[in-house]
């Protein structure tokens, strides 16, 4: 770490942007898809964990790029929709806005302080979860229930999930 | 713009890539309707500038048919408004010459019809006192009016000459207070004398109380007066109280009833029946009567249509017991039959000719069914209008 974890805001020039090797960017979206279609196969219990999102938050807060951001989203989102029933853009939609926001997030805090993991993580996927139901309403004309307490629920074990997942993926970082 | 879209380009390209995917979304799902969201979206988009594109192209062709091409409407309009002021004209030229026609047919046919002389005039005045029933006529003493002449339309009396100029006549009206005439009631017992009293209602004057007169009831010229010819309608009974010393009996003018355009000046009167009954004008049909099963019907000749009245069948028993006696009816030259033996049999009677409606005023069969004929005199007073009239 060549900048201080315990400062938590951050000014636009301040810390460094983090970098991967290119197949990080190729693989991890796919083994965090490739998660979220076989997992909940064979062990149901882990069917709450949004393995796609969070890996899309973590490179969108990681890359500090909200073009980036949008891009990693919109692909991992599309990817996710072709292997499930929805429409083609579904994910992709609330993907892409989370990778912005999250890329946004990432500019002006401290992403590598473990709280602000587990709150950012919490959020998204709280934030996901609500865009994706107006979606379901206002596109699909589907009638899905708005279980908040859920959502809460999976949002705290997807946030500790995100930061373990975060903290792994840190060993994957090239630093510029 | 370049500049903008530099200083904005993530949230460009965020929205750029949001509204690719929405494009994606909505070529694959369907509305309720089966139909496409991208259908759906693009038409809710379009149609909103289709309607305003629409709404100025309509504003503006309308603005330049009604406002810039109508430069010469304003003089059209002028000329189809005068057209029609003409034509209203026209047309109520044409109804008052309709009117004018149907009042003279109607004078001439009730000239044709009355055995006095009359002479059709036309009024073409009043008189000039608001109190004054008086109007003028365009026939005067150089036609051969004279002062005194009655004064009729078909309906009834409308009053006497008072003055008689060289081509124009002062006619007193009957509703005036200074007028007054001779009336009998149609069945002949109520006389009386006609007054007019200023109001349009005439009021016949001098019948005692015990007459009987009804609402109703018609008055006629009585020819006393010598001025009016027997026979003329006065007017319908409107009202009748008992009044000390005489019955206050109030008449509706019939002769004055349908305005005042056209009259009859009585040249020469002749007096005329009261019509008892109307006059026969209208066909109607009387069945025979039913055969009278009380009395043999053998005692008839044969030949001889049926009897149909009580004397009929007498002179028909008559004519049995002569010819039984052989005697020969009309030669005289044997004497009377004996009317004492008459026959207790009638010989049957040929049956009646088929019934065939007989034209108005000629004489029906005995034994056919008769065909009276029935006047508009009578519908007509049925209706409470004078005999003769006829509704202009």
């Amino acid at each position: 770490m060549a900048y201080s974890s315990g400062r938590m805001l951050l000014s636009q020039s301040d810390g460094p942007v983090t970098r991967f090797r290119a197949w990080v960017f190729i693989v991890i979206p796919l083994l965090a898809i490739l998660f979220q279609v076989y997992v909940p196969l064979f062990f149901p219990v882990l069917s709450f964990v949004e393995m796609p999102l969070l890996v899309v938050v973590y490179l969108s807060l990681t890359q500090r790029n909200q073009v980036g951001g949008v891009f990693t989203g919109a692909l991992i989102g599309l990817a996710q929709d072709s292997l499930s029933k929805n429409p083609l853009g579904m994910f992709g939609i609330c993907k892409t806005l989370v990778g912005y926001f999250a890329a946004s997030v990432g500019v002006h805090f401290n992403v590598d302080n473990t709280f602000i993991r587990l709150l950012l993580s919490f959020f998204f996927y709280f934030f996901h979860q609500c865009l994706y139901w107006v979606m379901q309403r206002m596109l699909l004309a589907q009638q899905p229930p708005f279980d908040v307490q859920s959502w809460l629920l999976f949002g705290a074990l997807n946030a500790v999930v995100g930061v373990s997942l975060f903290h792994f993926l840190d060993k994957l970082r090239a630093a510029a | 713009m370049e500049s903008f879209v530099n200083r904005y380009r993530n949230l460009t390209i965020l929205l750029l890539v949001i509204f690719a995917q929405f494009l994606l979304l909505a070529v694959q799902v369907k509305n309720e309707q089966d139909v496409r969201i991208i259908r759906v979206w693009t038409v809710t988009a379009v149609t909103p500038f289709a309607r305003v594109v629409e709404l100025l192209r309509g504003g503006s062709v309308g603005f330049i048919r009604n406002y810039i091409l109508l430069h010469d409407e304003d003089a059209e309009n002028r000329r189809l408004r005068d057209e029609l002021g003409h034509l209203k004209l026209e047309n109520v030229f044409l109804k008052n010459e309709l009117n004018t026609a149907e009042r003279g047919k109607a004078l001439s046919v009730f000239q044709a019809r009355t055995p006095s002389k009359t002479l059709a005039a036309t009024v073409i005045g009043t008189g000039a006192g608001s109190n004054a029933k008086v109007v003028y006529v365009d026939a005067g003493s150089a036609r051969g009016v004279e002062r005194g002449m009655a004064v009729v339309t078909p309906d009834g009396i409308v009053g006497k000459v008072i003055a008689a100029y060289p081509t124009a006549s002062e006619i007193l009206l009957a509703t005036d207070s200074d007028f007054a005439a001779g009336v009998v009631s149609q069945d002949g017992a109520v006389r009386g004398t006609l007054k007019g009293q200023g109001t349009p209602l005439l009021k016949v004057d001098y019948v005692p109380i015990q007459e009987k007169v009804q609402p109703g009831q018609w008055f006629y010229t009585s020819g006393d007066d010598r001025i009016f010819p027997r026979g003329f309608p006065v007017g319908i009974v409107r009202s009748v109280r008992d009044a000390q010393p005489f019955k206050e009996i109030l008449v509706d003018p019939a002769g004055l009833q349908h305005g005042l355009e056209d009259v009859l000046i009585i040249t020469q009167g002749v007096h005329q029946d009261i019509p008892p009954t109307p006059v026969a004008d209208q066909p109607v049909y009387i069945a025979p009567p039913p055969p009278d099963e009380s009395k043999p019907a053998s005692l008839a000749p044969a030949g001889t249509p049926a009897p149909v009245t009580d004397a009929d069948k007498l002179r028909l028993e008559y004519q049995a017991a002569g010819e039984a006696q052989k005697h020969k009816f009309g030669s005289g030259e044997s004497g009377p039959p004996d009317f004492t033996k008459l026959p207790t049999t009638l010989p049957p009677p040929t049956p009646p000719a088929p019934v065939a409606p007989a034209p108005a005023g000629s004489k029906p069969a005995a034994a056919a069914p008769t065909q009276t004929t029935d006047s508009s005199r009578h519908s007509n007073q049925a209706n409470g209008e004078p005999a003769g009239s006829k509704k202009q």
